[in-house]
């Protein structure tokens, strides 16, 4: 079996760009919308969820064969939860500081309708190898729009990267000031709106039919 | 009529092969701009309305000079006032400062606005739309006279690409461009939007008015109110417009005018104005009543913004409802939640902008019921 057949690797580049879950798919815009307002929680969210989509995605790729399908979600839930408590755990022993800013939404991937979507529609179908392959692909694409998200938001409603300053303390003197409303999800959802803007007018055709 | 010559004599340079044919859209925006648009129907019977929407446009517009002029002098008066130099001013000193002060906002509000249009309808190779004509008076009307320009562009160019561009254009935005731009800048820079520091001009400009000291402050009537301090305004200055506050929505005998005039011809909805004033009412009774609030119910109807959105914005007639008895329920829920919002809410002693964008929201859904019971009832008449 060839691991990085043409195949796999559209599995894994599809999501980034043409079959994006938050561009195209437009799933898991809540969680995307709450924890955007700075950019560390956001790559954090964001590598979270790739794990967590990519090993829930091999578990139950795994054991697909075995599950009896009138209890799929049931099963396909307990995998998730359980890898999001592990998660969740490390990140408290590890990064406290983030895990207290990102709060319920660690939990709350649990949730994430994009790890719901890819259980359903690929690993309930596919192959270990291509499974884990959609699920960093999927998680990785997520992480993609929230890193846009969170850097545009910090940058403007703080003017800070990562905690650090970029925009200069003679650009207050002149009269600069940061946009409170980065700060507000109402801003990520416009943000969103004009990521998914420019994607489909320069990237993504839709089918003309 | 020597304009009109010009106009023709270069019109063969943006008809189809000219070249400047790419800049048809400015040329067209510019010729029914000034004159009526010489293009009828080849086919056919239809009706005009001898008053299309660039001619309401400048009929709205010319109703808010009032306000405006009286906000210029405002302005210096406010600026003398704090320098207790009122004494010396004289009408045309305080009303020239006010001018000198308010020119920049206007100017940059024009421009930023009507490009972002001119620019848009030459991307998408559409007409120009003279919807920009009203908004780009009424923000600098709706905004303390010290907001710095560069933030005044953001929230210009912000209004009109997110409330209007993106929705398609004039006449088809959710929510009014002026208060969208208004709402953008209250939410982002708060710090230059609310508060006692900002109701003032504090420079000197070209010799006239006086400069203030940096801290210096003047809370509003409102935000008196609503930090609990007794406000010493008479109801006399309020109602002439004496009083710190947006450069437009102060002077009640002004706004007046202008409604005198935007009733008269007809161009804004008596019902949608009376309303408003009725659920002000209303919720100012409720509240005096119980309370809740330390001024008369009729002060709250002529401080802050009141007045001036209930004439001029909520009757904008493509983000109020379309139903005539809906507008009866449009503006009372405006008039009511903009005094709930200034009563209940003590972060926000205006409400008046966010009940005019939340009626705005409500707007379609009720055109939808008033239209449905219609129906349901004509159903019923039917049986």
């Amino acid at each position: 079996m060839d691991l990085f057949s043409k195949q796999n690797r559209e599995v894994f580049s599809n999501p980034l760009n043409l079959d994006n879950p938050i561009m195209v798919q437009v799933l898991g815009i809540c969680s995307a919308l709450a924890v955007t307002s700075q950019l560390k929680p956001a790559i954090v969210m964001g590598l979270a969820v790739t794990i967590i989509t990519a090993f829930s995605n091999v578990i139950i790729s795994l054991i697909r064969n075995t599950i009896p399908n009138r209890i799929r979600i049931i099963v396909q839930l307990v995998v998730v939860a359980a890898l999001v408590t592990i998660v969740s755990q490390i990140l408290k022993a590890v990064a406290y500081d983030v895990s207290v800013q990102l709060s319920v939404y660690v939990g709350l991937i649990i949730t994430n309708c994009i790890l719901m979507g890819r259980l359903e529609a690929f690993a309930m179908t596919n192959k270990p190898w291509p499974s884990f392959l959609d699920g960093v692909g999927n998680g990785l694409a997520y992480a993609m729009i929230l890193v846009i998200v969170g850097a545009f938001r910090e940058l403007f409603g703080r003017g800070s990267l990562l905690g650090f300053k970029i925009i200069p303390q003679s650009f207050y003197d002149a009269g600069y000031m940061d946009n409170g409303m980065m700060a507000m999800p109402a801003m990520a959802l416009i943000l969103l709106g004009c990521v998914i803007w420019i994607h489909r007018a320069y990237f993504y055709k839709e089918d003309k039919k | 009529m020597s304009l009109r010559n010009y106009l023709d004599k270069i019109r063969p340079n943006f008809e189809k092969g000219g070249k400047l044919h790419a800049f048809k859209s400015v040329y067209d925006g510019f010729d029914t701009f000034l004159y009526v648009p010489n293009e009828t129907s080849k086919s056919g019977t239809s009706i005009h309305d001898a008053i299309d929407s660039k001619r309401i446009m400048s009929m709205v517009v010319i109703a808010l000079l009032p306000a405006m002029l009286f906000g210029m002098y405002n302005i210096g008066y406010q600026n003398a006032l704090a320098a207790g130099k009122l004494a010396d001013a004289t009408f045309w000193g305080m009303f020239l400062y006010g001018f000198f002060a308010l020119l920049p906002n206007i100017l940059v509000s024009y421009i930023v606005g009507l490009g972002i249009e001119f620019a848009w309808a030459q991307w998408k190779g559409e007409e120009i739309q003279e919807g920009y004509l009203v908004s780009g008076i009424l923000i600098p009307l709706i905004i303390p006279v010290t907001t710095p320009l560069w933030i005044l562009v953001l929230a210009i160019a912000f209004a009109v690409i997110f409330t209007k561009e993106i929705f398609g254009g004039t006449g088809m935005n959710i929510f009014n461009v002026a208060l969208a731009a208004r709402a953008f800048l209250f939410f982002s820079y708060p710090a230059k939007m609310t508060g006692d520091a900002i109701w003032v001009a504090k420079d000197s400009l070209f010799g006239l008015g006086y400069t203030l000291p940096d801290g210096f402050t003047m809370a509003t009537p409102l935000g008196e109110i609503a930090q609990g301090v007794q406000v010493n305004n008479s109801l006399n200055d309020m109602i002439i417009g004496l009083i710190p506050g947006s450069v437009g929505e102060t002077s009640v005998i002004a706004i007046t005018i202008g409604a005198a005039i935007l009733l008269w011809t007809n161009i804004a909805s008596w019902r949608t104005m009376l309303s408003v004033f009725l659920g002000g009412t209303v919720m100012g009774l409720l509240f005096q009543s119980t309370g809740a609030t330390s001024i008369q119910w009729y002060e709250h109807l002529v401080l802050g913004g009141f007045c001036f959105g209930a004439v001029f914005m909520a009757t904008d007639p493509v983000t109020s409802a379309r139903t005539e008895t809906g507008k009866w329920f449009f503006g009372f829920f405006i008039g009511a939640m903009a005094i709930i919002i200034r009563v209940l809410n003590p972060g926000y002693p205006e409400g008046m902008m966010l009940a005019i964008l939340f009626g705005n929201m409500f707007a379609p859904l009720i055109d939808y019921c008033v239209v449905q019971s219609n129906i349901s009832k004509r159903a019923k008449r039917a049986k």
